[in-house]
């Protein structure tokens, strides 16, 4: 493929411009025998026990930021999505919305990033779908991924938080609202002094380690687009049990505060797309804590909260300076396609 | 973060904390008549620091939640006109008019752009020779240099198709108000950023003729407790005067030069605000030698007489007599996604501080 190359309208059509772009870009680069097959649909395996299924699409501006791109985001994206429901991810398919006059050298490169992350997370890519739409319908490009996973036994309840209760501990395994302002600075080139790189990662093989170890994981989520503040608001809405945060427990990286600080955000809603809240029985806390901050994903990880019996249903955060204040879903978006 | 943390100290915050409930006797209600005062106090969880003997209530401190509905009215039928682009603040794009708000109209086409600055308006005049700019002017003596400023530079640019929609209006005449109507509080948290340009001595006659102490605040926790402290010594010893917390940032004399254009630019004119209804000398009109720039008396437009909504207490809420949370309508029919007042609309406005941050 030469470096000049754009899309066209051709490489969607479904004939020759198509089948070479699949074989030329896709199918070297995602490769794997599932895939080569190049059926309608993948053959997957034989697979025991109870399947996670879940889909995400990708609209992130600008597509490459730093510490990512859209397609290291839309394999981690989804990779998460079943990790945090307490599952294998195994097979995942990809398809791409493409604008037309978008550079196949950009394409390539975020291809390639998808397969790098795949590689890195142990999952295959094994069918795809490629549209182009003319110029101005879309922009750049759009990617949606789906993902098949298999669950880890006795961990039905992970999902809906049913085993959550009272005394249990918050765990997050790092610095929060990376992401956000990575792709927040990206965008507006914005000239900040020591930049911030989006914490973008594929969470499985940290979470993995913490399951195979451990049986007192109640509740995981990946604190995606409204941030940490979002994942606790929801899991207390309409239960009977509340949540404390300590603000000074909760990790954000000095330069990630400052631009909260200059541009009027809270880090407590800024999104992330390499954490994962953890609820854990306040007896194994301090252990799986120590085990996550063994692995490079998990270094930074804190204790920052627990489940209380008072005030069920709300959120407080107990303020830095001692005082308490309440955390609550955001009435609108803080920062539009920023995944 | 330097210049921050420092404010942000714990040990000191909690230090103060104690000094304030040793040295706090008598029930002392002050009021913060800043929007920024309103979402620190309740961002850091202030009041949760303070003794029983101390109570912090919202004044008319957010210029989106004072302002009448008949400017939204106003600033939506100039958008029906032909050739004109509104310029505007975030902050006022969902305030509720009387039927309608800037950001419906906007969905229904209304050329409406949101602008950080009155230079971008100033910018948009500029790239759009052939329409009619109007900038909704709008905020106390913080704001109201910026967009004296944008008049004069339009007027040296010759850039006739900008205008500005006043609404500025200044700080004292409300918080002598509040006093004269008898309403209950000891003490004023006086407005860190509108003393940057005033200075601190146009509240002098609070002291003088009121006897109540007026302490110019910053924004951090430290400021405000600090603040706070020094409000109930004024009060515990009986010697209320006007103290500058923020003096890394605030002058008794002001801003001279901001002074100056906001002079050269406005002129007083009786203005309403919501609660307290029409005060002398209150609002900033635009002065004669600049009414080639002002939008009222450039374009004529009628309004239908304006109705606020039945249930909203707005009013009472700006003047300290009822808390946000004691409003029939807070978190029920008026949320910040479906706001009935303009207090629930504002980031800076009581109601929609009290929802984001002190739900019981």
């Amino acid at each position: 493929m030469k470096n000049n190359e754009t899309i066209l309208l051709g490489h969607g059509s479904g004939g020759r411009l198509t089948h070479d772009l699949i074989s030329g870009l896709f199918v070297k680069y995602f490769r794997n025998e599932l895939l080569l097959v190049q059926g309608d649909s993948a053959l997957l395996p034989h697979l025991s026990g109870k399947l996670c299924f879940t889909t995400d699409s990708f609209v992130v501006d600008p597509i490459f930021f730093p510490g990512g791109d859209i397609g290291k985001l839309a394999i981690a994206g989804t990779v998460n999505d079943l990790a945090v429901s307490g599952a294998i991810p195994l097979f995942l398919s990809a398809a791409f919305i493409l604008e037309e006059g978008f550079p196949l050298a950009d394409l390539e490169k975020i291809v390639q990033s998808m397969a790098n992350e795949a590689e890195n997370a142990g999952v295959k890519i094994v069918t795809g779908d490629t549209k182009v739409v003319e110029r101005g319908k879309c922009d750049k490009i759009f990617i949606n991924t789906s993902g098949v996973g298999t669950l880890h036994t006795g961990l039905e309840g992970i999902v809906s938080a049913e085993n959550v209760q009272p005394g249990d501990k918050i765990i997050v395994n790092g610095y929060i609202g990376d992401h956000g302002m990575a792709v927040m600075s990206a965008r507006n080139k914005l000239q900040i002094n020591s930049p911030v790189e989006s914490d973008c990662a594929c969470l499985n093989g940290l979470i993995s380690d913490i399951l195979q170890n451990h049986t007192t994981v109640k509740f995981m989520r990946d604190a995606t687009r409204g941030g940490l503040g979002t994942v606790l608001a929801e899991l207390c809405q309409h239960k009977t049990f509340g949540i404390n945060l300590l603000e000074d427990k909760i990790p954000v990286r000095e330069n990630v505060r400052g631009m909260c600080e200059l541009l009027g955000f809270d880090p407590l809603f800024v999104a992330n797309e390499g954490k994962v809240v953890m609820v854990v029985a306040a007896g194994s806390a301090n252990l799986i804590l120590s085990q996550l901050q063994q692995h490079p994903l998990g270094k930074d990880s804190a204790i920052i909260g627990e489940i209380v019996e008072n005030h069920p249903g709300k959120t407080w955060l107990i303020t830095s300076v001692g005082g308490k204040r309440i955390v609550d879903m955001p009435a609108g978006e803080q920062l539009p396609r920023i995944c | 973060m330097k210049y921050i943390d420092e404010y942000r100290d714990k040990e000191k915050i909690l230090s103060l904390a104690a000094q304030i409930k040793k040295t706090s006797t008598k029930k002392i209600r002050l009021m913060e008549v800043c929007g920024g005062h309103t979402m620190a106090i309740q961002r850091f969880g202030i009041p949760d620091l303070l003794p029983e003997t101390v109570e912090l209530v919202s004044g008319p401190g957010c210029p989106v939640c004072v302002t009448s509905r008949s400017y939204i009215d106003k600033a939506i039928a100039y958008s029906k006109l032909p050739n004109v682009i509104i310029t505007t603040y975030g902050d006022l794009i969902r305030v509720p008019g009387s039927t309608s708000s800037l950001d419906k109209e906007k969905a229904r086409g209304a050329n409406i752009r949101i602008v950080y600055s009155v230079l971008d308006a100033l910018k948009i005049a500029q790239d759009n020779p052939d329409k009619k700019v109007i900038f909704l002017g709008i905020g106390f003596e913080t704001t109201a240099p910026g967009s004296a400023a944008g008049i004069m530079k339009a007027q040296m640019a010759g850039l006739f198709n900008f205008s500005v929609f006043s609404a500025h209006k200044i700080m004292p005449p409300p918080m002598a108000a509040l006093i004269d109507e008898g309403v209950n509080i000891q003490g004023y948290i006086g407005p860190g950023h509108v003393s940057t340009i005033t200075g601190s001595h146009i509240f002098d006659f609070i002291p003088q003729k009121y006897g109540l102490g007026v302490v110019v605040s910053g924004f951090e926790p430290l400021d405000l407790m600090q603040s706070i402290y020094m409000l109930g010594k004024q009060f515990e010893t009986n010697k209320p005067s006007v103290e500058i917390q923020y003096s890394r940032a605030v002058k008794p004399e002001g801003n001279a030069k901001a002074k100056e254009i906001m002079d050269e630019v406005f002129c007083l004119r009786d203005d309403w605000w919501r609660g307290l209804g029409i005060l002398e000398n209150s609002g900033l009109g635009i002065n004669d030698n600049y009414a080639d720039f002002d939008a009222e008396k450039i374009f004529d437009v009628a309004v239908e007489p304006l109705k606020e909504d039945k249930g909203c207490i707005c009013g009472i809420i700006l003047k300290g007599i009822a808390k946000p949370t004691e409003c029939k309508l807070f978190g029920k029919a008026c949320t910040p996604s479906e706001p009935v007042g303009a207090c629930m609309v504002s980031n800076e406005g009581a109601c929609a501080a009290y929802y984001k941050y002190n739900r019981e």
